[in-house]
C-alpha cells in the first residue's frame, strides 16, 4: 500500500505503489512465459495423433472395463488384508523410528543442536523426498518381492513425515509446563515423559492416523513393483489387458479407502 | 476446610492412575482386539529368509553407488529426466489450479445447485482416492506414454487437492457472509471476485507453493508407469543395476526436494 | 548463629541481550519468612527467583541455601537441591493434560526414579500426603479431574500443592494472584502465608499488589532496575519508598493504614 502526495490535491491512496505494480505483473508474465515453455517441452515429447485419439480410446477402454468382472473378487480378498496390513504395519513401525527421531530433531529436546539435530534432520527429508514406491523399488531388489518389502517401504517413507510434523509439534509446546516440573528437580526424562509427551499426544494421535488414511492408498500401488498388497494382481491384470478384473480391482480400492477415510475421521474425531 | 473428616489413606488406596481409555470393557476390547490383530498380520507375513540373505550383496551394491555416486555416465538420461519431472510439475501445478477454481465454487454446498455440487464432490473424490500411479495408468492408456500422461495425471491430482480444500474455505466464508455481501445488493460474480478471493489468496498462494513440492515428489514416481519424468531414469538405472546412476538421481531428488521445501516455506512467510 | 535458610551475595544477572536484570543483589532470607518482592514491571523479580532454582543462570554472585552453594552445582547435585525450593507460577503452569492427582504428585518427582513414574507407581505415603493437601484446600473430590478443567484459583491451588509435596524449605512464587480475581488473590495469599507459617517455610512472593504485600508479608523488599532500593517491614512502607521503588505518584490510596482497616472491622461489626 502507498500513499502517493501530490502537491495542492489531496493525497490519493492506492494499493500498491507503480513499481510494485510492475514487478507484480512482471511476475505474472514471468510465470505464464514459463508454464508456456513447459507446456512446449511436453508437447515436443508427445505424439499428438494418439492424444487426439484419446476420446475413443478412452470410450474403447471404458467399453472394455464394463461389466466389472465380480467373480474375481474372490481371489481379492488375501491380496486387499495384505495391503491393509503393509499399510498399519508400515505405520506401526515409523511410529517406532519416527518418534524418537522427532526427539532428536525439535529444537527444545535433542541432546545436540550441532551434532545430532542436523543429522536427524537429513533422515526426515530423505525419508521424505523418496516416495514410497522408490523405497519399495530399492527394498524389493534388496529383499525380494512381498509383503515386507511393502511393509518397509511404508515404513521408510512415513517416518520422516511423522518426525516433521511431531517435531514441529514438540517445538510448539509450552515452556512453562516444562519449566515446572524442572523446578521441582525432576530429572530430563521425567520431565520429557511428564510434561513434553502429555502435551504433543493429540498432535501425535492427530498425525499418526492421518498417515495411515494416506498409507493405505500408498500400499494399493506397491504391488505394481512387487512389494505386495493388491497392487501385484493390479500389475497383473493390466498386463494380461483384463479391463474387468481392472475394474474390479478399482471399486474394491474405492471402497477400502473410502472405509479407512470414515474410520480415521471417526478416531480424529474421538481423539480431540 | 472439610466439615466431615475425610479419610486420606483410604482414598489414597482406593486411587488408580487414571487409564488412557476411561471405559474398561472399550479399553480391555481395544487392546484385545490391538493384539489379535497385530499377531493374526504378523503371521501373514511370509518372508523368503534365503531370498532376503541373498539380498544381503545387493543391499551392499546398492549402498557402495552411492560411494560416489554416477553423475556422468548416464548425464544425458539424468537431464533429460529431471527436464520433464520440472517442466511436469510447473504445468501441472498451473493447471490443477486453475481448473481446481471453478470446481471448488461448484462443490461449495449452498452456492452450487445439487448436480453441479455433486457432479463436482464426485471428480474431487476419485482424484482423492485413487493413488496418482493408478490415474497415470489410466493416462497412459488414453493418450501414450511420455510426460503428458504424467502431466495429467499430476494436474487431476492437484485439482482434487486444491479444490476440497478451497470449497471448504469458501463454504466457512460464505456462512460468515452470506447476509454481510447480499445485503448491499452485490451479485454473484461481483461477491465472488470481492469477497472470496481476496479471502482465499494467501491460502491459494500458500497450498500452490506446497503443491508444487508435492507434485515435483510424485512426478519421480510417474515414470515407473511410463508417464516420463525422472522416475523413468530411475526405474531403468535400477533394472540394469546401475546403482551409481541410481543414487545420483535419488540424490538429485532429495536436493531438489531440499530446495523446494525452502522456497515454498520462503513464499508462505511472505504470503503472510 | 546459624546462617540464614536464604543467602544471596552481589547476584548478577546480564542477559544474552545486554539486558542487565540484576546488579549486584544481596539479600538473606531467615528460616519461616515470608517475604514479598515489589518493584515495577522489568525490575528483576522473576529473574532474581528464578536465579536461585537456577531456571535462569547467574552470572555472577552467590547463591546459598541451607549452607550449600547452589551456583557451582553440577546437574544432578542440583536437582536435588531444586527439591528444597517449591515454584509457584502466575499463569500455574499446570500439566494440562494430566490429572489433578497427577499434577500434585508430580511435586514427588524428584524423589522418585523414572520407571516408578512412569507407571504412576508413588509410594502410599505420597498419595496419601498428595489426598491431605487437596482435602486441606478443598479439592479431594476433583483429584481425578483433568487439571484443564479446574477454575484458576483451583489450578493455583493445585500449583501450590505440588511445590508443597516437594517438602521445600522455600517458596518461590511469582506473581501468583496476577490472573485472579481480587476475592481469589486473598485467598490464595491467605492460604499460601498459612501453609508457610504451618510447616516454617520460608517464601518470596514477587507481586504487583502492593496492599497484598503489606497485609500478607512480614517484610517487603523492593526492587528498581535489579538493585534493593528498600528492605523492610509493611508500616515503614509509605509514599516516599514507593516513590524510590515505582517513580513519582500520587501514593495516598495505595498504602493499606491499620487505623483505616481498623474502621472497617469496626463498620462491620
Ligand atoms: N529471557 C530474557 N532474555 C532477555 N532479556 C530478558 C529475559 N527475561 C527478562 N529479560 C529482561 O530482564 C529485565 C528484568 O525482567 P524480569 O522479567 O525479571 O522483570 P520483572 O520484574 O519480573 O517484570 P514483571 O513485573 O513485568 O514480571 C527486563 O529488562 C527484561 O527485558
Ligand atoms: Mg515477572
Amino acid at each position: 500500500m502507498a500513499v502517493i502526495n501530490r502537491p495542492g490535491q489531496p493525497p490519493l491512496w492506492k494499493r500498491r505503489s507503480t513499481v510494485q505494480d510492475l514487478l507484480v505483473w512482471l511476475g505474472w508474465l514471468a510465470a505464464v512465459a514459463l508454464t508456456v515453455a513447459c507446456f512446449q517441452f511436453i508437447s515436443e515429447r508427445t505424439i499428438w495423433a494418439f492424444v487426439w485419439d484419446a476420446p475413443r480410446q478412452g470410450a474403447d477402454l471404458v467399453g472394455r472395463m464394463f461389466p466389472p468382472a465380480w467373480g474375481y473378487a474372490d481371489q481379492l480378498w488375501k491380496p486387499l488384508w495384505d495391503t491393509i496390513n503393509i499399510a498399519t504395519l508400515g505405520t506401526a513401525l515409523a511410529v517406532l523410528l519416527g518418534v524418537p527421531l522427532a526427539f532428536l530433531a525439535a529444537h527444545n529436546t535433542t541432546p545436540s543442536v550441532v551434532f545430532v539435530r542436523p543429522l536427524a534432520l537429513f533422515i526426515i527429508v530423505a525419508s521424505r523426498s523418496i516416495n514410497s514406491l522408490i523405497w519399495a523399488l530399492i527394498l524389493v531388489i534388496i529383499l525380494g518381492p512381498g509383503v515386507l518389502a511393502g511393509i518397509l517401504a511404508i515404513a521408510l517413507r512415513s517416518l520422516g513425515f511423522i518426525g516433521k510434523l511431531l517435531y514441529e509439534a514438540i517445538e510448539e509446546i509450552d515452556r512453562t509446563q516444562v519449566e515446572a516440573l524442572e523446578s521441582t528437580g525432576a530429572n530430563p526424562a521425567q520431565v520429557l515423559s511428564w510434561a513434553i509427551v502429555p502435551q504433543v499426544m493429540p498432535a501425535f494421535a492427530g498425525i499418526t492416523v492421518f498417515r495411515w488414511d494416506i498409507n493405505i492408498r500408498e500400499a494399493t500401488v506397491l504391488g505394481l513393483v512387487g512389494a505386495g498388497g493388491i497392487g501385484m494382481q493390479l500389475e497383473a491384470s493390466i498386463n494380461t489387458l483384463a479391463w474387468p478384473q481392472v475394474t474390479t480391482i478399482f471399486l474394491l480400492i474405492l471402497a477400502t479407502v473410502a472405509v479407512s477415510e470414515w474410520l480415521s475421521a471417526r478416531v480424529r474425531h474421538a481423539i480431540i | 476446610m472439610s466439615a466431615t473428616t475425610f479419610d486420606a489413606a483410604a482414598a489414597a488406596r482406593r486411587w488408580r492412575p487414571p487409564p488412557l481409555i476411561a471405559s474398561p470393557l472399550l479399553r480391555y476390547a481395544v487392546y484385545l482386539g490391538a493384539l489379535a490383530y497385530a499377531l493374526l498380520a504378523l503371521g501373514s507375513i511370509e518372508v523368503n529368509w534365503t531370498r532376503a540373505a541373498e539380498g544381503l550383496d545387493r543391499a551392499a551394491a546398492f549402498l557402495s553407488g552411492f560411494f560416489p555416486p554416477d553423475f556422468v555416465t548416464k548425464w544425458e538420461d539424468i537431464q533429460e529426466g529431471l527436464l520433464e519431472s520440472v517442466t511436469m510439475t510447473i504445468v501441472s501445478t498451473a493447471a490443477g489450479i486453475l481448473l481446481s477454481l471453478p470446481i471448488a465454487l461448484g462443490a461449495a454446498r449452498n452456492l452450487a445447485p445439487l448436480p453441479v455440487y455433486l457432479f463436482c464432490r464426485a471428480i474431487i473424490a476419485i482424484s482423492r482416492t485413487f493413488q496418482e500411479v493408478i490415474i497415470a495408468i489410466i493416462f497412459v492408456a488414453m493418450v501414450g506414454f511420455g510426460p503428458l500422461a504424467g502431466m495429467l495425471t499430476l494436474a487431476f491430482a492437484t485439482l482434487g487437492f486444491m479444490a476440497k480444500l478451497l470449497a471448504e474455505d469458501i463454504e466457512d466464508i460464505e456462512r460468515a457472509q452470506a447476509e454481510a455481501v447480499r445485503a448491499t445488493g452485490a451479485g454473484w460474480f461481483s461477491w465472488i471476485a470481492w469477497s472470496v478471493l481476496p479471502q482465499v489468496k494467501p491460502r491459494l498462494i500458500g497450498l500452490s507453493a506446497y503443491r508444487l513440492d508435492i507434485n515435483f515428489r510424485e512426478s519421480a514416481v510417474l515414470g515407473l508407469v511410463g508417464a516420463g519424468g525422472i522416475g523413468d531414469t530411475l526405474n531403468t538405472a535400477f533394472d540394469r543395476y546401475e546403482f551409481g546412476t541410481a543414487a545420483a538421481v535419488l540424490l538429485i531428488i532429495i536436493a531438489i526436494v531440499l530446495a523446494c521445501e525452502y522456497a515454498s516455506g520462503m513464499i508462505r512467510r511472505w504470503v503472510q | 548463629m546459624a546462617e540464614p535458610l536464604l543467602v544471596l551475595t552481589g547476584l548478577t544477572k546480564r542477559y544474552p541481550t545486554g539486558d542487565l536484570a540484576l546488579d549486584g543483589v544481596d539479600l538473606a532470607v531467615p528460616r519461616g519468612q515470608v517475604m514479598a518482592l515489589i518493584g515495577p514491571s522489568g525490575a528483576g523479580k522473576s529473574t532474581l527467583i528464578r536465579c536461585v532454582n537456577r531456571l535462569v543462570e547467574p552470572t555472577a554472585g552467590s547463591v546459598r541455601l541451607e549452607g550449600q552453594e547452589l551456583t557451582r552445582l553440577s546437574r544432578a547435585a542440583l536437582r536435588r537441591a531444586r527439591r528444597r525450593m517449591g515454584m509457584i507460577f502466575q499463569e500455574y503452569a499446570l500439566v494440562e493434560r494430566l490429572s489433578v492427582m497427577e499434577n500434585v504428585l508430580s511435586g514427588r518427582l524428584g524423589y522418585v526414579g523414572f520407571w516408578q513414574a512412569w507407571f504412576r507407581r508413588f509410594p502410599r505415603r505420597d498419595i496419601e500426603q498428595a489426598f491431605r493437601l487437596l482435602d486441606r484446600v478443598g479439592l479431594a473430590h476433583m483429584a481425578d479431574k483433568r487439571a484443564d478443567a479446574l477454575s484458576g484459583g483451583q489450578r493455583q491451588r493445585v500449583g501450590i500443592l505440588r511445590a508443597l509435596m516437594q517438602e521445600p524449605a522455600l517458596l518461590l512464587v511469582d506473581e501468583p494472584t496476577a490472573s485472579l480475581d481480587p476475592k481469589t488473590s486473598r485467598q490464595i495469599m491467605r492460604l499460601i502465608v498459612e501453609l508457610c507459617e504451618e510447616r516454617g517455610l520460608a517464601a518470596i512472593i514477587n507481586i504487583h499488589d502492593v496492599g497484598l504485600a503489606q497485609e500478607f508479608a512480614r517484610r517487603i523488599v523492593g526492587l528498581r532496575a535489579g538493585r534493593i532500593v528498600f528492605d523492610g517491614p509493611p508500616e515503614a512502607l509509605d509514599a516516599a519508598v514507593l516513590t524510590a521503588i515505582y517513580g513519582e505518584e500520587d501514593w495516598s490510596r495505595t498504602i493499606r493504614r491499620s487505623d483505616q482497616e481498623e474502621d472497617m472491622a469496626e463498620a462491620a461489626a
